[in-house]
Order: structure tokens, then C-alpha cells, then sequence
């Protein structure tokens, strides 16, 4: 290399000296601006561990001045919501639900706190909305399961259906007809059940269908097949479906029987949010 | 001699296949261990056939490019596949009905995401960085590829291990760690074939006929040596059986949660950070036409890059089982980060220092320099979402998507479309590309999708971060997860058309490549001869 600084035309400055396939370095030195927020952010970097927790020693990081942590944060906001609903949460608690809808700033409250639960932990199956999905039951129209009173809605709630954990879970169980009745005969019960709330497919079968009715269905179903809450057995003749009306999904149901589970809540929340989510599901335009 | 141990090793591994595909404990192994010993059994034939062929010594005196042709052309061609699957993925959360019942299982969004980011970042990133560090390794160092045919092993071993992945993720076989989701098998055989490509590169590098080492070296090197040490530590796994994908995690809980980020941090600090530094170092000025602008800033911020990436990893973590000890010293260090990612970023734009003007007609130039825009924008973006107060809002929210893309799109790829375009005229020996004005459609095809792309998911995913926080009088949350949901959906579309002009960019590209080499006037030969060997 030589001594002579090899200087690039355009910029007048001078280059490193080497080439690689073509390719020059210029001189130019650190632009300031640069190296200044560099050493701003390393001089910032320093003094925020000082601040924060941040070095690791042999037992335990240094806990930093501010005595700052993201877990005492939470717990501090959550320890203040707690606080400032502590005292309606006890009134909720030790009010009779049949009254609390008498009570406005009660009800306020609870509709809103029960939304929050609902949006949380019910509206995986039940829907945002509370509209209800295929195999999850609208929670917006009066037709209910397991009643619809508000003592019965939080029953249900606290204890769900159909569960193992919880031995005051609501309990029923449908035979599985494709074991006990023959293919014609499930055929015209299922015709009999169509024609109960609508028209059926094959007028012909229905009267065959009601024999079976009678003699299988209507002990829970009723003779009318107005269904029955205290078993959780479905009103058949109010067009409303669990999981769904049409003739092939009314076969898959008799044949195999359905099995819908809902987990207690008790427990896992508190008794004031199990009531808070009652009343809400009890407003939202069904309850009776 | 050699030829007789090949067609060994071919003979036992084609066996060794065919036993693992009969014992195979599941549909990913058993799939494999078929491919692997069709691939061995054809080889094995192939190798049969040759023995009495005479052998043609590669010309010594000559750069190696064959392997870099076959790189741009796995380079477009996994661009195209990881776009296409990139869009469907898009379009499948914008309209769910897309997940196709009928192919559940194989082709539901859950299957094909992995498949789209392994596709861009490993398929299509990593045959660009491949390719494009054989190019720049032989020139910068003025030598032929050292380990003659073993670059033509690193090659294909690297489309094998794609192959190996892709299908994998679609039949279910994955360790579920992000970006690093293959199992037990195709780990051991990436690292085989990665140590080969770290021995092909150093060995050019110590036969190098230049003095110095070039930057763009410094870069490369780095990115090699450090994605082995964290693809190693990371898939430390113990395999339930020889003949199974299954294998579980070595490390536990926060722990493997640690080590999983510390390493999907580091695959972007390495990977699509160095390594594409390295190909920026060299295609900049090469296109420019003029000397990096400062060799100091190029040696404190590659060293400082270096030393600070590889400790920003628990920013991943915040607000987690993490202790906060260390989620603090990564939002430092990734602060501090800062300044040094945006050295590469001045060092590229200021080469243009005194050829600005070559912006308004060299569209390949402008393709190299929006990337570096890009790279300055989420090289800024990234520190602050690292912030603690930031990353509460911003965490778990398409914001992530936003930033990560405007990354992967803008940065990494405008930069490797413009090493294409770079590379393609190169290669093939034509005096220039077939189209620039097919280059400026590129170019703004892909600069439009990306702005659609990264704004839609800044606008949905500050809009979920404050409706998660939305909280009522009484503290009691506001909206549910579907409301959010169903707010986003505008935004997913527009997201997906972002996508859609982005991987019509890159068609124009491949149709321009394509008409390069078919259809370009030949280069006439250069007089003097090119000092390799």
C-alpha cells in the first residue's frame, strides 16, 4: 500500500487504502449525533438499573431504588378495585335475588359487573352476544332447560350441569334410543317430534310416531312435549333447537342421545360475581 | 476410493430409512423416513451409474457460481411459496372459512403458520443469505469456495431440511417452539449441514488472497457461528423414541421459555439482521457504485450489534413468570441497541453519498434503499416496544404482526430482491436485466403492500391493546376477546390485499429474472481473467 492518501473524487475524503472486488472505505469518522445517543442511551441504561430491578448476584437480583415491581403493581390495582367494590360485593352477597332488581344502583352494578364475567368465562360457548352457538343454549330468549327464574339461573350457574366436580351439578341423561327403539320407529318419532312444532316431512309417519311418542319420550318430554325443567328435558314444540331441528340432526339425537356439559362456577369465582353474572344472564331479556 | 464410500454411506442410509419407515411411530416420521430413503435409494443408483463416467476436475482458476444460480433460483422460488401461503394465512383470519373442512388437520391456519414463517425466514431468507454469502465470500476474498462439492452439499442438505420441515408442520410433527419447530431428526441434520457451511465459509476466508477481511464478512461470519450456538442450545430435546417425531424439552417451564426467546430474538438479531447486514455491505456499494461511507462506524456498530443483541431476548417476556430482574436488563439492552442497529442503516445511505441522483433512474438502487428505510424504521420501532409501559399495550397484539413485517418485508425483503436483481445479470453472464421498468412495478407494488400491511396492523393492533385495558367505572372489563375479534376484520383484509400486491411484486420479479436469463444479450467475456486460485 502506499503512503499517498487515496482520496475519493465526489467526497474529498480519503479512503481506508483497501479494495475488495471493486468496493472502497471511506474515512469519514462516527457522525456525532450517533455516537452522543449512543452514549445517552448507555449512560440512560445505567441509571435505569440502578433504578429498577436488574443485576443478577448469587442469591437474588438487585432490587433497584425505586423498589420497583411488576408484581406488587398488579396486586396494588387490583387490591384497589377490590377495595372500592368491597362494600356493594357484600351487599350483593347478603341481598335475596329475588329483590336486588328493586334495588338500582344494586342492579347497576351487578348487570355490569356480571357482563364482565360473562364476557370472560361464559362467552366461549355461549357467544359474546349470549346468542348461543350449535350444543350451547341462547341465553336471550325465554325458552329455558333448567328454568329461568333467577334463583334457578344461579342453581345452574354455581353448580352446572351434568359435571363430576360438583355434586349439586344439574343432572339428566337421555337414553340412547339407536339401542333400545328400531330404525322405522325412530323415523316416525322423529316425524311426530317435527310435526309438534312445524310440518313434518312425511305426513304418514307421524301418527306412527306418536305411539312411540307416547310410550318412550313423553315421561320426560310430556304428553304434549312441552318438556320439563325440573329435568332439563327440552320443550320439542317451540321450534327452538339445541342442536338443530332438521330431520338427520333429530335422528343423530334420538339414535345417540346428547350429553351437554357446563362446569360449576362456584368456587372459581366468588359468590358475588356467580350472583353478578346470574342477574346479568336474567336480564338479558328471558329471565322470569 | 471415495466414490465406494459413498455409495456406502447412500446404502446404509436408505436401509437405516426403511427400517425407521416400517417401525415409524407416527405420519410425519414414517413420511420422512420414506422420502429420505427414495432420496438415498435414487442417489445410490445415480452414484451406480456414474462409476465408469471419467471425471471433469472443476476449473480451479474460476469463481464457483453454480451453487449461487441454483441459490437465486431456491431463493424466488421459496419467495413465492412462503408469500402465497403467507396470503392464504391472512385471508383464513379475515374469513375462517377458508381453514377448509374438509383438509382439517393438514391446511387449518394452526398447520399452515409455521409453514409460512419457516418458508420466508428459513426457505427464502436463508437461501438469499446462502447464496448471496458464496457470492460475496468468493469476491471479497478474491478465492474460489473452499471443500469443493461440499457447497453443493450445503446446498441441497439445506432444501432437504426445508422439505423435511414444511412437511412435518403439515402432518403435525413439531416441538412447538416458534422458529424452531422442527423435531429431533431434521435438528441433528440441520446441524450437519450447518457446520459444513460454516467450514466452506471459513475455509474461503482463510484462503482468501486479500489482506484484509472485508465487513460484509464480519457479518456473515457472525450470523453463522452464533445461529449454530442457538439453534444448538435451543433444541436440546430428548427423543420418546428413535422411530418417533415426539421429543421433550430439556429445559422447563420459564426457563424454556427463556431459552426459546433468547433464541427467537437472536434468529432475528443474526439471522435477518447480521446476515442481511453482510449482503447489504456488499450489493450497496457494488449497485451505488461508490466506497462505504465510514469504516470506523462500520467496526463500532458491528461489534456493539453483536455484543447487545444477544442479551434483548426477555424483552419477549414481559409481564411474565420471567423475574423482573431480567425483563429489565433486556429492554436495556435492547434501548442501548438502538444506535448501533442504525449505524448499518447510515453506513448504507450515506454510501450514496455524491449518488443520490442514481435514485431517480436505477430502480435496484431504490429497492436497496427503501430497505434500509425499513430496516431504520423497526430497528426503531423494536427498542421501543420493548419498553415495558409500550409492550403492555402492545403484547399479544397484531402490533407484533405490523412490526415484525415491516422487518421481514421491507427490510430483509426489498434488500434480497435487489441482491437478486443484482445477482441474476451477474450469474448468467447478460449485460444487464430484462426490464427496469419491471423492476419499478416491483418496487412499488411491494412498498405499497408493505404500507398496507404494516399500518392496517398498527391501526388493529393498538385498537385490541386498548379494548383488552378497557375497563368500566367499577373496574370491571368492557369488551370480550370475539368483540375484538370482530373489530379487527377490516383491518385483516386490508392486510391480506397488502400481502396480495406484495407477492404480485414479487411474480413480476421471477418473470423478469426468468426473461434475464432466457432472453438478455450475453455479456461478452472479460479480457483479463478474474484472480481466484
Amino acid at each position: 500500500m502506499s503512503n499517498a492518501p487515496d482520496i475519493d473524487p465526489e467526497t474529498q475524503v480519503d479512503t481506508t487504502g483497501h479494495e475488495w472486488d471493486g468496493i472502497k472505505e471511506l474515512n469519514n469518522p462516527l457522525p456525532r449525533w450517533w455516537l452522543w445517543s449512543f452514549y445517552l442511551c448507555i449512560i440512560w441504561g445505567v441509571g435505569y438499573t440502578i433504578a429498577y430491578p436488574a443485576w443478577p448476584m448469587v442469591n437474588s437480583a438487585t432490587a433497584g431504588l425505586l423498589g420497583y415491581s411488576t408484581r406488587a403493581e398488579v396486586a396494588e390495582d387490583i387490591a384497589l378495585v377490590e377495595a372500592a367494590n368491597g362494600p356493594i360485593n357484600a351487599r350483593l352477597t347478603a341481598a335475596e335475588l329475588t329483590e336486588v332488581s328493586g334495588d338500582a344502583e344494586l342492579m347497576q352494578y351487578a348487570t355490569s359487573a356480571g357482563g364482565a364475567v360473562f364476557r370472560t368465562w361464559c362467552a366461549q360457548c355461549h357467544g359474546s352476544g349470549a346468542a348461543g352457538a350449535v350444543g350451547y343454549p341462547n341465553l336471550l330468549d325465554d325458552d329455558w332447560l333448567w328454568g329461568g327464574d333467577i334463583e334457578s339461573i344461579h342453581d345452574t350457574i354455581a353448580h352446572g350441569i351434568r359435571n363430576d366436580e360438583d355434586l349439586d351439578s344439574r343432572y339428566s341423561q337421555m337414553p340412547v334410543f339407536g339401542e333400545i327403539l328400531e330404525e322405522p320407529e325412530i323415523l316416525s318419532v322423529v316425524q311426530y317430534v317435527k310435526s309438534l312444532s312445524g310440518t313434518p316431512d312425511n305426513a304418514a309417519l307421524v301418527t306412527a310416531g306418536e305411539e312411540v311418542y307416547l310410550d318412550n319420550c313423553s315421561a320426560c318430554h310430556g304428553d304434549e312435549g312441552l318438556g320439563d325443567i325440573y329435568q332439563g328435558a327440552p320443550n320439542l314444540a317451540d321450534a327452538i333447537w339445541l342442536y338443530g331441528g332438521d330431520t338427520d340432526t333429530l335422528i343423530e339425537t334420538v339414535t345417540y342421545s346428547r350429553f351437554g356439559v357446563m362446569p360449576p362456577w362456584q368456587g372459581r369465582l366468588s359468590e358475588a360475581e356467580v350472583r353478578a353474572v346470574s342477574l346479568y344472564v336474567h336480564s338479558r331479556g328471558g329471565g322470569q | 476410493m471415495g466414490q465406494y464410500i459413498k455409495l456406502i454411506v447412500l446404502g446404509l442410509v436408505a436401509l437405516a430409512a426403511a427400517i425407521a419407515a416400517n417401525y415409524g411411530r407416527d405420519l410425519a416420521y414414517q413420511v420422512h423416513a420414506v422420502l429420505i430413503m427414495l432420496i438415498a435409494g435414487a442417489m445410490f443408483l445415480w452414484e451406480v451409474r456414474q462409476t465408469d463416467e471419467p471425471r471433469i476436475p472443476a476449473p480451479q482458476n474460476e469463481y464457483m457460481d453454480g451453487v449461487i444460480r441454483a441459490g437465486v433460483i431456491a431463493t424466488a422460488f421459496w419467495g413465492i411459496a412462503g408469500f402465497l401461503v403467507g396470503v392464504i394465512i391472512a385471508f383464513q383470519l379475515a374469513f375462517p372459512a377458508l381453514n377448509l373442512d374438509w383438509a382439517e388437520g393438514y391446511t387449518n391456519f394452526g398447520r399452515l403458520r409455521p409453514l409460512h414463517t419457516s418458508a420466508v425466514i428459513f426457505a427464502f431468507g436463508g437461501n438469499a443469505l446462502i447464496a448471496s454469502s458464496f457470492f460475496i465470500v468468493q469476491r471479497t476474498c478474491a478465492a474460489r469456495l473452499w471443500g469443493g462439492n461440499l457447497s453443493w452439499f450445503v446446498f441441497w442438505g439445506y432444501q432437504l431440511f426445508i422439505v423435511l420441515a414444511a412437511t412435518g408442520y403439515l402432518l403435525g410433527g413439531t416441538q412447538s417452539k416458534e422458529y424452531a419447530e422442527p423435531e429431533w431428526y431434521i435438528d441433528i441434520w440441520l446441524t450437519i449441514v450447518w457446520v459444513s457451511y460454516l467450514a466452506v465459509y471459513l475455509g474461503t476466508i482463510i484462503k482468501r488472497r486479500e489482506p484484509h477481511i472485508y465487513v460484509a464478512n464480519w457479518f456473515l461470519l457472525s450470523f453463522i457461528v452464533t445461529v449454530a450456538m442457538l439453534h444448538l442450545i435451543n433444541n436440546i430435546s430428548i427423543p420418546v423414541s428413535v422411530y418417533g417425531s415426539k421429543s421433550v424439552q430439556v429445559f422447563a417451564g420459564v426457563q424454556d421459555a427463556m431459552v426459546q426467546w433468547w433464541y427467537g430474538h437472536n434468529a432475528v438479531g443474526f439471522f435477518l439482521t447480521a446476515g442481511f447486514l453482510g449482503m447489504m455491505y456488499y450489493f450497496v456499494p457494488k449497485q451505488a457504485n461508490r466506497p462505504v461511507f465510514s469504516y470506523k462506524l462500520s467496526i463500532i456498530h458491528f461489534w456493539a450489534l453483536i455484543f447487545l443483541y444477544i442479551w434483548a431476548g426477555p424483552h419477549h417476556l414481559h409481564y411474565t413468570a420471567l423475574p423482573d430482574w431480567a425483563s429489565t436488563l433486556g429492554m436495556v439492552f435492547s434501548i442501548i441497541l438502538w444506535m448501533p442497529s442504525w449505524g448499518g442503516m447510515i453506513n448504507g445511505l450515506m454510501t450514496l453519498q455524491g449518488a443520490w441522483d442514481k435514485l431517480r433512474t436505477d430502480p435496484v438502487l431504490r429497492m436497496m434503499v427503501t430497505s434500509l428505510a425499513f430496516y431504520g424504521m423497526s430497528t426503531f420501532e423494536g427498542p421501543m416496544m420493548s419498553i415495558r409501559a409500550v409492550n403492555s399495550l402492545s403484547h399479544y397484539t397484531d402490533w407484533t404482526i405490523g412490526h415484525v413485517h415491516s422487518g421481514a418485508l421491507g427490510w430483509n425483503g426489498l434488500i434480497t430482491f435487489g441482491a437478486l436483481y443484482y445477482l441474476t445479470p451477474v450469474l448468467w453472464k447478460r449485460e444487464a436485466l430484462y426490464s427496469l421498468r419491471l423492476v419499478s412495478w416491483h418496487f412499488w407494488l411491494a412498498t405499497i403492500g408493505i404500507v398496507l400491511y404494516a399500518a392496517s396492523m398498527w391501526v388493529t393492533g393498538i385498537m385490541e391493546g386498548l379494548m383488552w385495558r378497557e375497563v368500566d367505572a367499577n373496574g370491571f372489563l368492557v369488551n370480550s376477546f370475539a368483540d375484538t375479534v370482530s373489530a379487527k376484520f377490516p383491518m385483516y383484509v386490508v392486510r391480506g390485499l397488502g400481502g396480495t400486491l406484495f407477492l404480485a411484486g414479487a411474480c413480476v420479479m421471477c418473470y423478469n429474472l426468468w426473461m434475464t436469463v432466457k432472453a438478455a444479450p450475453a455479456k461478452a467475456p472479460l479480457s483479463t481473467a478474474v484472480p481466484a486460485e
